[in-house]
């Protein structure tokens, strides 16, 4: 009879591994486009910036289920994005693990965007331009100044974004449906047995689980951020 | 190496319009400060776009409106140091001074590192992180990545304005020392007289956003109608001289320029070399006569070249001791209880005790 410290069942360990794959997957893949966005953001006036800085926002503010949809809608096998990288790229994301960690990147989005924006408004851009007088180009002061500089922030907003994933439930389910092994991340395997009468003891330990990895996540990034910290600042930060 | 600068730019507030142009080893932008000297050396970097001008180093164009040549900060090789450093706080103090180094094309890197680090001794710094140096360490790190960006000119905005005074003597001393031993033109904006007269020899006295007088060093702080720019507590005439003896006993040292010699005590510099000393106008007196009995060691005699124009209790007078000017500032009331007028033969006494060494440099 399985008790409450007993073992790692196999389909556990499969909910776990799925997981963190997705949320590792949705944070390095959304990296990019979140710097970005934040670069631009932070560093640029132009028109519609307001309007895209909302529409960043949205996935905090909306019903997850009404982004899950709306994933569903584009990103669908029949959906004109999804059909689209179907066709050119052999790329699914409709009930694949794929799809939940789209639908986690975009969770995530406006997190990591407000963690990296709010740091690289911090940087001291004299910086950047004794950089620039040194022989630096634009693309080499972003590279080896502006990014290094916002390591404490990409770092915190990766954490961000990553803790999103893992309590990611409501947008994934309602785009990629709740599949054992392929989409079944540890919230949706949690809220199976929370269904199911008499699998309380299943649901306690999915719960512990959760909590310890999200007590991982924590601790790592606020290893990493100090670290950077360090390094730039010193001892005294 | 000819310095062209030739701009006009509307900054929030008010319009900057400048020309000058410049071929001195060290020229110094000096003025008030919000006389827009730091955007001139922003123009000059590529760190502001001019709205109209032309800024050249030699036969090297960096901006020129009219032909649209607008070279980006990185290309214009132009070397900065700026007030606070700005030492790159995630590299080492060895990864700052390579930096720039790195950018620098293999066929135009003219600077040595050890050279450079030997020059500013910065070999125990090396391996130290900016947030672990003092100011002037910090400051001596910044100057030593321009120039190992082998730069074609160096910018120099007030580097010793956030450091103390002890400090300040001793970057004054680096930097004296870049001077002599790096040929580099120097453009170094300050608001400290004291630093402009023991480092440049060429002036460009700005005010309110364009150039009120320039020209060399003596020859501006010479003229009375200057003094007003130039601040009447610390402003006073320039003269170049030579040390001709040291006398060990007495401590003094007689330096001998154009219109006589001149005896200072304290003065740290060898027989033979030139120093550049400035006396403060309210320094020197004015008598009709030599005096005699007078604690006062240098008397030196010429004739009253001007009487300033300007309304007050107190009165500039220019005494012209066989073709160099020194300038008195004295009360309205003995001017007119002397008589003083031009052409009048003075004597023009100056303590030796008011010449610091903040007054001398070497020229």
């Amino acid at each position: 009879m399985q008790g409450l410290f007993s073992a790692l069942t196999p389909a556990e360990i499969e909910a776990i591994r799925l997981s963190l794959k997705v949320s590792a997957v949705s944070v390095v893949a959304s990296l990019p486009l979140g710097f970005a966005l934040s670069w631009l953001l932070a560093r640029f006036q132009f028109p519609g910036k307001a309007l895209l800085d909302s529409f960043i926002h949205l996935p905090l503010v909306l019903p997850p289920v009404v982004i899950g949809y709306v994933l569903l809608v584009l990103f669908g096998r029949r959906g004109p994005l999804g059909m689209w990288l179907e066709e050119t790229f052999g790329l699914v994301f409709a009930f694949r693990w794929t799809g939940a960690a789209l639908a986690c990147a975009l969770m995530g989005l406006p997190l990591m965007v407000r963690a990296i924006r709010q740091s690289l408004e911090s940087i001291d851009r004299r910086l950047e331009s004794a950089a620039a007088t040194l022989g630096a180009g634009r693309w080499m002061v972003l590279a080896t100044v502006t990014v290094p500089l916002c390591l404490p922030g990409i770092f915190t907003g990766m954490l961000l974004s990553f803790a999103r994933s893992l309590g990611e439930f409501g947008a994934t389910i309602t785009f990629v449906s709740n599949i054992p092994g392929e989409t079944q991340t540890l919230p949706l395997a949690l809220y199976n047995f929370t269904q199911v009468p008499g699998a309380d003891l299943q649901a306690l330990r999915l719960c512990i689980l959760s909590v310890i990895l999200a007590f991982a996540a924590l601790l790592a990034s606020e290893f990493l951020v100090r670290r950077a910290n360090r390094t730039i600042y010193g001892d005294a930060h | 190496m000819r310095i062209e600068v030739d701009v006009e730019k509307a900054l929030g507030g008010f319009a900057l319009k400048m020309a000058f142009a410049s071929e001195s080893p060290v020229t110094a932008l000096f003025g008030r400060s919000g006389c827009g000297k730091s955007s001139v050396l922003n123009l000059v970097a590529g760190l502001l776009r001019p709205d109209r001008g032309r800024i050249a180093i030699g036969d090297r164009v960096l901006f020129d409106s009219s032909s649209g040549i607008d070279l980006p900060p990185a290309q214009r090789r132009v070397g900065y140091v700026f007030q606070d450093g700005l030492l790159l706080p995630h590299l080492s103090v060895r990864q700052n001074l390579l930096y720039g180094r790195f950018f620098t094309p293999q066929a135009e890197r003219w600077a040595d590192i050890d050279q450079i680090v030997a020059l500013l001794d910065l070999a125990p710094l090396l391996e130290r992180r900016p947030h672990r140096l003092s100011g002037g360490e910090k400051q001596r790190v910044a100057i030593g990545r321009a120039l190992l960006a082998s730069p074609r000119l160096l910018l120099m905005d007030e580097p010793l304005a956030s450091l103390d005074a002890g400090r300040r003597g001793e970057i004054l001393y680096y930097i004296e020392r870049l001077r002599d031993e790096v040929r580099l033109p120097i453009l170094y904006v300050s608001h400290e007289i004291e630093e402009v007269v023991r480092l440049a020899e060429q002036m460009v006295l700005l005010s309110d956003g364009a150039v009120a007088a320039a020209g060399t060093m003596q020859d501006l702080m010479g003229r009375i109608e200057l003094r007003r720019l130039i601040g009447r507590y610390e402003g006073g005439a320039v003269i170049e001289a030579k040390v001709a003896a040291q006398d060990l006993k007495s401590g003094l040292a007689t330096l001998a320029f154009a219109g006589g010699e001149l005896l200072l005590p304290d003065v740290d510099a060898l027989v033979g070399e030139m120093l550049r000393v400035r006396i403060r106008a309210r320094d020197v007196s004015l008598a009709l006569e030599r005096p005699k009995d007078i604690s006062v060691i240098n008397c030196l005699k010429g004739r009253v070249a001007e009487v300033g124009a300007e309304p007050g209790t107190s009165v500039d007078i220019r005494v012209d001791v066989a073709g160099t000017a020194i300038l008195s500032r004295i009360t309205r009331h003995s001017a007119e209880r002397l008589a003083l007028a031009e052409g009048k033969e003075v004597w023009a006494l100056v303590k030796a005790v008011s010449l610091d060494r903040h007054s001398v440099g070497y020229a």
